[in-house]
């Protein structure tokens, strides 16, 4: 397994390990932005993929990890870190024992609350939001009562009623478009759909079609349509029977 | 003269301190004596005089109630006594299962809020977020404004802090200058190896 070959597919960047480094190197990939963990996850699952620990392959990630995640360290406190490198090692040693000092007040403060918490663990009172403060009414300038009385005359008026007449769709029987297509096929063997539709409503034209695909089903029709939308033909059925014997014998 | 009459003695403190006495068992939170006067329609000092019968009438011991000075107000809570009992029927989710981290964020709250997250993360080294969050959900620590530089939220404590860990006020947490020797000792080696490195 090589190390520099690892596969990354992070929110920052996606590719090779290596290049992730050349990158970084150059400085043109923000360290901040780059989540390291995801590398080392990236890195422990390919390691899961084999039987046998490759220690070289762990040796070298843990050389590359630390210095990427030293780089980071150092890039996520610029002014610090400039603020300390400035100090005299009196002055470092002195600021560290400071923050040391300050760290290890709040550790004991910390054990403080802890044993405070266990010698008043007994302490049980009322919880809950804070009541309601009593709200400051606003009176209202004095109002005409006339004004009043139209307002709630308006609002006792019945509304008008809504009429829903045009929501209606009123279906006219299959048959009747059965009984119009016989007619019209008795008269001429073959007919355009679309011509025979040219006055009829929309809801009309629905069950019409209706009404024709019913006449294929008992085969009294067959339908032809050449390409999706185009005109829609119908012919007799012993029609195309004609046609196709005068096309044999021919 | 144009002091209310009332004050004189229409209203006897053992009076007042009914008043009080109600006002106190509908709070869910500590109430100032400056609160209790307001609402009670009388002076402050009145009011202080007439905590003091209340408080002679609860007081642990005597009671299952007790009248306690806390958070910057006065309260009533259970007894030490009715607190097994009280374990039994109810929780404590603010304070249950505070971690290592939570209670130091929460020290570095108490002395040196308001403070923000990096503030808190510059004291103990690792991020804050977490902590200050789970400090947060608890309510034990609160939003305070924003720090002047550079703009960062900062956090003070809440008065259920101070009521959980039973603190009149903020200024009741105990001193901290007083762990002076180790500090010393911190210093020394850390000069000692300052020295050895410039040698």
């Amino acid at each position: 397994m090589i190390v520099r070959e690892l596969e990354l597919d992070l929110d920052a960047f996606e590719g090779p390990f290596d290049l992730l480094l050349t990158l970084v190197l150059k400085d043109e990939l923000d360290l901040r932005d780059l989540d390291v963990a995801g590398i080392v996850l990236a890195f422990l699952e390919r390691l899961a993929d084999h039987d046998r620990l490759d220690l070289e392959a762990c040796g070298e990630f843990l050389v590359l990890i630390s210095a990427l995640l030293e780089l980071k360290a150092r890039g996520l406190f610029p002014d610090e870190a400039a603020e300390l490198a400035e100090l005299e090692p009196e002055e470092a040693a002195e600021e560290l024992a400071r923050r040391l000092a300050e760290y290890r007040r709040m550790k004991e403060a910390a054990q403080w609350l802890r044993d405070r918490l266990d010698s008043e663990g007994d302490r049980f009172f009322r919880l809950g939001p804070a009541p309601l403060a009593p709200k400051v009414e606003q009176p209202l300038a004095p109002q005409d009562a006339n004004r009043l009385a139209d307002v709630l005359r308006f609002l006792a008026k019945e509304p008008a009623q809504v009429s829903l007449a045009h929501m209606a769709l009123r279906f006219p029987p299959v048959a009747q478009f059965l009984d119009r297509f016989r007619a019209v096929l008795k008269k001429r063997s073959r007919i355009d759909f679309e011509s025979e539709m040219t006055d009829l409503t929309r809801v009309e034209q629905a069950v019409a079609f209706l009404a024709l695909l019913e006449l294929r089903r008992n085969g009294e029709v067959t339908i032809e349509q050449a390409a999706p939308f185009a005109p829609i033909r119908i012919s007799r059925t012993d029609v195309e029977r004609e046609d196709s014997w005068t096309l044999r014998s021919a | 003269m144009d002091a209310p009459l009332r004050l004189i003695s229409t209203n006897p403190l053992d009076q007042l301190a009914k008043t009080i006495e109600a006002l106190l068992v509908v709070a869910s939170a500590p109430l100032t004596p400056a609160e209790l006067a307001d609402a009670a329609n009388d002076d402050v000092e009145r009011v202080e005089a007439a905590l003091g019968l209340v408080g002679e009438r609860y007081r642990e011991g005597r009671s299952g109630i007790v009248l306690e000075q806390v958070a910057g107000g006065w309260a009533f809570r259970a007894s030490r006594e009715a607190a097994e009992a009280c374990s039994r029927l109810f929780e404590k989710p603010a304070q249950r299962n505070l971690s290592q981290a939570s209670l130091e964020t929460l020290a570095i709250v108490a002395y040196l809020g308001p403070c923000s997250r990096p503030d808190i993360a510059r004291i103990r080294g690792v991020a804050a977020d977490s902590a200050v969050a789970n400090l947060l959900e608890r309510g034990l620590i609160a939003e305070a404004g924003r720090s002047e530089d550079a703009g960062a939220i900062r956090y003070r404590t809440t008065p259920l802090f101070e009521r959980i860990f039973g603190l009149e006020s903020l200024s009741a947490l105990p001193r901290l200058d007083d762990i002076g020797e180790s500090t010393d000792e911190i210093r020394e080696r850390l000069h000692a190896v300052a020295e050895q490195r410039t040698a």
